[in-house]
């Protein structure tokens, strides 16, 4: 009896334990399978940067570093020069990347301060107006400020037009961030505030020297977010700036893919790598972030 | 001596001339002194009102000059049949471009609903149900801390990368002769297709494409929306017996109700205006190959065929779509929960 009941339980923890482990196959294939061709493609993408032919099992093919010329000279086909200076890409990329993230930080630590702790007439007409201008599809408002841009004169006027691309790309990006900062002000208690006026600060010193240093993490994420996203920003660019000189990486990227495509996989995969540096950094840095945070209404 | 008294004489001279001066520059002064005395009390008593005014201020500009404005001047290009002179002349009747699209007279205008409709459904099921599976699994099923951030991570690689490496890296995927897409379809019998040009594959490949970015998102909600489960509910149920499988069913998706359909609400959003990945791999294909959703539709008409009225009045019924689901959401949802997706109710 004792005997036949060992093996029983033996049996059964068995087929617990086979049940577990399908489970965990499950569970992992779910979760990984779909993760091949992700991976496939950014280890390409590393590989056929340094390869001479075209790569496809991730085996390098003729290990070279000639696909890196065009950080020393013009970007060629055959005989024509289709970008002379690489380096002034980047210039531009980083202007509009850098340009975006100040304004935005600027304007969101300002407004996400007020709305976090001021209760004015009209802030929730305004948060709800946030919500509903975010939800509207963006090719909205590419053809409007088209039209804006033209009557203004400053359509394809250059080193302007890329001005003013800051700005409307920074104007796009504030009311999201705004948003997110509130949630950051939220959370530092009132009291401090309330300490800092009794001492005698004034309402600004107040947020300026207890309340935002208070916030760094928050500014710090929004800075990194703002970044990468005026560095990858590819439609503005790309509908209202015309000349090549004031092109970004991701314009001028996506133009060479369609002269090179199936010609010169290596260069492409070259550039992609170097515009791609930034964007691995922050993710290295921010990762931790990039997970606990709710980004409130963010899209995707 | 005279010359003193007439100098005298003059300064008196000078003096009565200057004497309404005088009195003229102390009711100044006095003017001024209340004016300032004036507008200090207005600062205080108005300084609240400043301050906001002023930090505002750039998040208002930004709200109006780029939001705002473009909305209301886009529903008045609609309007108008504006072309590349940028004229706004009113069509006649003033609702011309809107009786072009809805009674059919614009052949394209059938495909790209079918293909718009295909697109946000089949990318919603990734969005929001596969990122469910992915948000349970990384924050219930896999104990391990940093193999679960490990997966998250490389899950959310396409959403950090920019879109136009992104869009480099499927072209290469999908390429014809050297893609290992191509390859293994070769491989399992489907013989020479082109996942960029054929129908239904290139259709499958933007489902795919777009699945793969937006599916990062609702499962750093749904894993973020599991851990505020309180544990004590884990335990009971396995006490009781209870297998994860019956957890996750019984336990998790029931308390995730308002976060899933807070993923799905913005995702439906999201993906009716989403377009710029379609755009970055089927740059001039996409009508031929089965993927021109209606974003896109709008965007070719204004920045390709240049005809910024009627793109408008495309764009303006995406916008009277998306202004239905949000007052729909609110509805649903309140306004408070429409913007907190991971508040569990126990």
């Amino acid at each position: 009896m004792s005997r036949r009941s060992s093996t029983y339980y033996r049996n059964v923890i068995r087929k617990a334990k086979i049940r577990t482990m399908i489970g965990y196959i499950i569970v992992y294939s779910v979760l990984c399978i779909p993760l091949v061709p992700i991976v496939m493609m950014y280890g390409w993408l590393v590989i056929q940067a340094f390869s001479g032919r075209p790569v496809t099992w991730l085996i390098p093919n003729q290990p070279t570093l000639r696909n890196w010329y065009f950080l020393s000279g013009p970007i060629m086909k055959g005989g024509t020069v289709l970008y002379s200076n690489f380096w002034q890409l980047v210039g531009n990329t980083l202007l509009l990347a850098l340009g975006t993230t100040g304004l935005v930080v600027i304007a969101s630590s300002l407004a996400g301060y007020v709305i976090s702790r001021f209760d004015f007439k009209g802030r929730d007409p305004l948060l709800k107006s946030v919500v509903v201008f975010h939800s509207l599809p963006g090719v909205l408002f590419l053809i409007a400020l088209m039209y804006l841009l033209n009557y203004l004169g400053i359509y394809g006027k250059g080193f302007l037009t890329l001005l003013t691309v800051i700005l409307i790309k920074a104007g796009l990006e504030t009311p999201m961030y705004t948003w997110m900062l509130k949630g950051f002000f939220d959370s530092v208690p009132w009291e401090l505030e309330w300490a800092a006026l009794v001492d005698g600060c004034t309402r600004f010193q107040a947020w300026r020297r207890v309340v935002l240093p208070m916030i760094f993490p928050g500014i710090a994420a929004v800075s990194v977010f703002a970044f990468l996203s005026g560095w990858g920003e590819y439609l503005l660019v790309y509908v209202y700036i015309t000349q090549k000189e004031y092109y970004t990486l991701s314009v001028a990227l996506s133009d060479l893919t369609f002269e090179f495509l199936f010609i010169d996989y290596g260069m492409l995969a070259a550039f992609s790598l170097f515009y791609m540096i930034p964007a691995v950094i922050f993710f290295i840095l921010t990762q931790k972030y990039l997970m606990t945070m709710r980004i409130i209404a963010y899209k995707g | 001596m005279g010359s003193l008294g007439s100098l005298e004489r003059y300064f008196e001279a000078i003096m009565s001339y200057l004497a309404p001066l005088k009195s003229a520059l102390a009711y100044l002064l006095l003017i001024l002194g209340t004016l300032l005395r004036k507008l200090l009390g207005i600062l205080r008593r108005y300084g609240r009102f400043i301050f906001i005014a002023f930090f505002l201020s750039p998040f208002l500009v930004s709200l109006i000059l780029v939001y705002a404005v473009p909305s209301a001047l886009c529903a008045l290009m609609s309007l108008t049949d504006m072309g590349l002179k940028f004229e706004f002349t009113w069509c006649r009747p003033l609702w011309r471009n809107y009786e072009v699209i809805f009674s059919g007279a614009d052949p394209r205008i059938e495909e790209v609903t079918y293909v718009t409709i295909l697109y946000v459904g089949a990318t919603l099921l990734i969005n929001a149900g596969y990122a469910l599976i992915l948000g349970v699994f990384t924050a219930y099923m896999v104990k391990n801390e940093t193999l679960a951030t490990t997966i998250r991570l490389l899950w959310f690689l396409p959403r950090m990368t920019p879109v136009v490496i992104y869009a480099l890296l499927w072209l290469w995927f999908a390429d014809p002769h050297v893609g290992p897409l191509t390859i293994i379809s070769r491989w399992i019998g489907l013989g020479e297709v082109s996942w960029i040009l054929d129908r239904p594959y290139s259709q499958i490949l933007m489902i795919i494409v777009n699945g793969y970015v937006g599916a990062s998102w609702g499962m750093v909600i749904f894993a973020s929306a599991v851990r505020t489960i309180p544990l004590e509910l884990f335990y009971a149920a396995k006490v009781d017996g209870a297998s994860d499988f019956q957890v996750i069913t019984k336990i998790i998706i029931p308390l995730l109700k308002w976060p899933i359909l807070f993923v799905t609400a913005w995702q439906t959003l999201s993906l009716i205006g989403s377009y710029v990945q379609i755009l970055t791999i089927w740059n001039g294909f996409a009508y031929v190959s089965g993927t021109e959703v209606w974003s896109l539709y709008s965007f070719h008409k204004a920045f390709e065929a240049y005809e910024f009225g009627y793109s408008a009045s495309l764009a303006i019924v995406m916008v009277i779509i998306s202004l239905g689901l949000v007052a729909l959401y609110f509805k649903i949802f309140g306004f408070r929960r429409m913007l907190e997706p991971s508040r569990i109710e126990v």
